[in-house]
């Protein structure tokens, strides 16, 4: 699906650039891979005792895939909230270069502050990169309402996997089950793989899965955290040792 | 409809350790974003930390499997992983293509063990 030039009388309202918001979620394959995961974190919630309403609130309100996969693991297991808490917080410090970077992709002179509310809070690694992706092709006056419809899309399909996810695993026979449970590694593994951008995101990725094991035998209920922390410290090391070793060498 | 919420009380527990932690660094980013340098030094390690943080999340699941996936051998669900991620590397890095693979591979191995 190509979208209109950006001359074209398409983007002369905010109605039609929302509408092509929304219709360009079949233009990703991403989309695909949210579908996955949703049905995935739709069993999910269902094997770990919560009902299908608390699951579509949690993909409404929280909107991060990561989280709402700490909630549900944690929680289940019997973590308290405030282990919880703290665990999701530090998961979705994330979003914070995130938002920063994409807000100034659609900000114009007339933007205020609250108008940016909804990108906000539907920012997100998925309509992060499309943000690159797509904002070029869209006039600046209209990539508001653009991700409004693109992001409001992506959610409304995240509902629907949800709901299939949570009433396929209370049907489907074991082996199915199983294999909807597993969606949720493997599609986190390869789009978290596929943003590496530097060296640190590598090692950080590949420590933080060797090094979860061990940290879950401290049994401190915060064994992710523990993992996570000194993983990617660790990472960030080895980048400055690196920055330190090339600005020697320039 | 008390099925399709459940209780109020897990309701409210999702806002608190799921919506306001998550959402906080969305709202941070909206209001103080103007003056942050995205590649800064301690967005670098912000970043390397929660990529940690999501591998391990990523290593719970296949190490201390919840419900339906408990049933299937340990060996089985790390090569099922193992074999996503070649062919995930072989084909240019498609997300789409290693998350089959993985599938395939543990079903199949899954059905064949009975």
């Amino acid at each position: 699906m190509a979208l209109p030039p950006l001359d074209s009388p398409q983007w002369h309202t905010s109605f039609r650039a929302f509408l092509w918001g929304a219709r360009s979620i079949g233009a990703t394959v991403l989309t695909l891979v949210l579908f996955a995961t949703y049905l995935g974190i739709g069993a999910l919630a269902h094997d770990s005792g919560f009902s299908l309403g608390w699951t579509l609130a949690s993909t409404a309100f929280v909107w991060a895939g990561p989280a709402q996969i700490i909630v549900i693991t944690t929680l289940g297991s019997g973590a308290t909230v405030l282990q919880s808490a703290i665990a999701v917080t530090v998961s979705a410090i994330r979003l914070f270069p995130m938002v920063v970077s994409v807000l100034p992709m659609m900000r114009t002179e007339q933007t205020k502050r609250r108008h940016l509310i909804l990108v906000a809070h539907l920012t997100a690694v998925t309509l992060w990169v499309e943000c690159f992706r797509f904002l070029p092709q869209v006039p600046r006056n209209r990539r508001i309402a653009f991700i409004h419809g693109l992001g409001c899309g992506l959610v409304t399909v995240c509902l629907i996997a949800n709901t299939i996810g949570y009433m396929l695993a209370a049907n489907l026979t074991p082996l199915f089950a199983a294999g909807m449970l597993m969606l949720t590694p493997l599609a986190f593994l390869f789009s978290t793989a596929r943003n590496c951008r530097e060296l640190a995101d590598v090692i950080a990725l590949v420590l933080g899965l060797l090094l979860f094991p061990l940290a879950a035998m401290l049994n401190s209920g915060v064994d992710i955290l523990v993992s996570g922390v000194v993983a990617g410290t660790i990472a960030y090391g080895v980048h400055r040792a690196r920055a330190g070793i090339v600005g020697a060498r320039a | 409809m008390s099925g399709f919420i459940g209780d109020w009380h897990a309701l409210a527990i999702l806002f608190v350790a799921g919506v306001i932690p998550n959402q906080i660094w969305r709202m941070l980013g909206l209001w103080f974003g103007g003056g942050i340098d995205e590649n800064s030094e301690l967005l670098v390690w912000v970043r390397a930390v929660a990529t940690a943080i999501l591998a391990g999340i990523i290593a719970q699941i296949v190490v201390q499997p919840p419900g339906a996936l408990a049933s299937v051998p340990d060996w089985l669900r790390y090569g099922a992983v193992a074999a996503g991620f070649v062919v995930f590397m072989l084909a240019r890095k498609s997300i789409f293509a290693g998350v089959i693979a993985g599938e395939i591979v543990m079903i199949a191995g899954k059905y064949w063990l009975g």
